[in-house]
């Protein structure tokens, strides 16, 4: 995978990129710790958590698939609200894949890593060869450290017992209100967002749970036919991340 | 059932993955199919975070989770890292039911 066929990246900037990387494989994977015990919390045994975290391996989706199931919706409707929120990262292949520029099998792998953080950290170089550095140092960096800690974060969760008794259930809507975060510095976002809390609230006495979740998608279809502006929050910038704001140049 | 909600999950955002890769992008630069993809994860989150915090089955509920919201909120205008942001709105609520 590290073979890259243009040699022109001098050394010194392809290991400050990597640095970098690594500074927020460390910051995302400390909130994988957060994963885990929620996880657990929510009724999942560790195996399965740890089976989000290698195979999902993208957080919000993660952390969706959880929150259902903790707030007493089906696994499967977990699971297509994860799916949901996954779309983003196809919107993030788009703009990466001639910049990457990989074929075949590196694709193929390349793909399993294609996340917020890998993709801030590759969007905004100028060479393919700094890209692909930026883009595998820090998917790399992160899926190892992100397992490791929901890892060691549902087995805490599972020493820990009645997650209401930490606070857990309300550390949910936390994680959730930090992932939304970045992108509520835009006004049309911030509309969606609370259009799509009304909406939710509204289902949530009449209709099955899981469901008010999905029933929210339609607020992004409407919003999404009637306005016509761009989004600049759409893709995340190396500031949105933690620890990726700290060698800026 | 659950497993069969993480194989599916797991399948399904590996091939959106790849589809981003993969595919020409004039095929999902659409401007309307663009920007619903692009709100569909505010709308999402926002929901998550309305039902994790009011929710409580099949009824709405103000309680210690409100609270923990609120501190989350506070510690991300601060421009707290996630881990704090979720450890503060989990503090606020656990000390809140110590009362």
């Amino acid at each position: 995978m590290t073979a890259s066929p243009d040699p022109v990246l001098p050394p010194g900037e392809r290991s400050a990129i990597v640095r970098d990387g690594v500074a927020v494989g460390i910051a995302t994977g400390a909130y994988g710790i957060s994963f885990g015990a929620i996880s657990v919390a929510a009724g999942l045994d560790v195996w399965q958590t740890c089976a989000l975290s290698l195979l999902v391996f993208t957080g919000a989706s993660q952390f969706a698939l959880v929150g259902v199931v903790a707030a007493g919706g089906s696994p499967l409707s977990g699971a297509v609200t994860g799916l949901l929120l996954g779309t983003r990262n196809t919107l993030y292949g788009i703009r990466l894949a001639p910049l990457l520029g990989w074929r075949g099998w590196r694709r193929g792998a390349a793909a399993h890593l294609l996340i917020d953080e890998s993709t801030a950290m590759a969007v905004t170089r100028e060479t393919t060869a700094a890209a692909r550095v930026g883009f595998l140092a820090t998917g790399l960096a992160v899926f190892v450290l992100w397992n490791l800690a929901t890892l060691g974060g549902a087995l805490a969760g599972e020493a820990l017992g009645d997650p209401r008794t930490y606070g857990l259930d309300a550390a949910v809507g936390g994680a959730f209100l930090a992932l939304l975060w970045p992108r509520l510095k835009d006004r049309r976002n911030q509309l969606t967002a609370v259009l799509a809390a009304a909406l939710v609230l509204t289902l949530v006495p009449v209709a099955p749970a899981g469901v008010p979740v999905l029933a929210a998608a339609v607020v992004a279809l409407v919003v999404g036919v009637v306005s016509h502006a761009t989004d600049p929050t759409e893709v995340p910038g190396r500031d949105d991340l933690p620890g990726g704001g700290e060698h800026q140049r | 059932m659950m497993w069969t909600a993480i194989l599916l999950a797991a399948l399904g955002c590996y091939l959106l993955k790849l589809a981003g890769l993969s595919i020409p992008s004039r095929v999902l630069e659409h401007p309307l199919v663009h920007r619903i993809a692009d709100l569909l994860p505010v709308a999402l989150l926002a929901a998550l975070v309305a039902v994790q915090v009011l929710a409580d089955g099949p009824t709405l509920q103000v309680d210690a989770r409100l609270a923990g919201l609120g501190a989350a909120f506070v510690a991300l205008l601060l421009r707290a890292p996630f881990i704090v942001v979720v450890l503060v709105a989990a503090v606020t609520a656990a000390g809140l039911r110590l009362l």
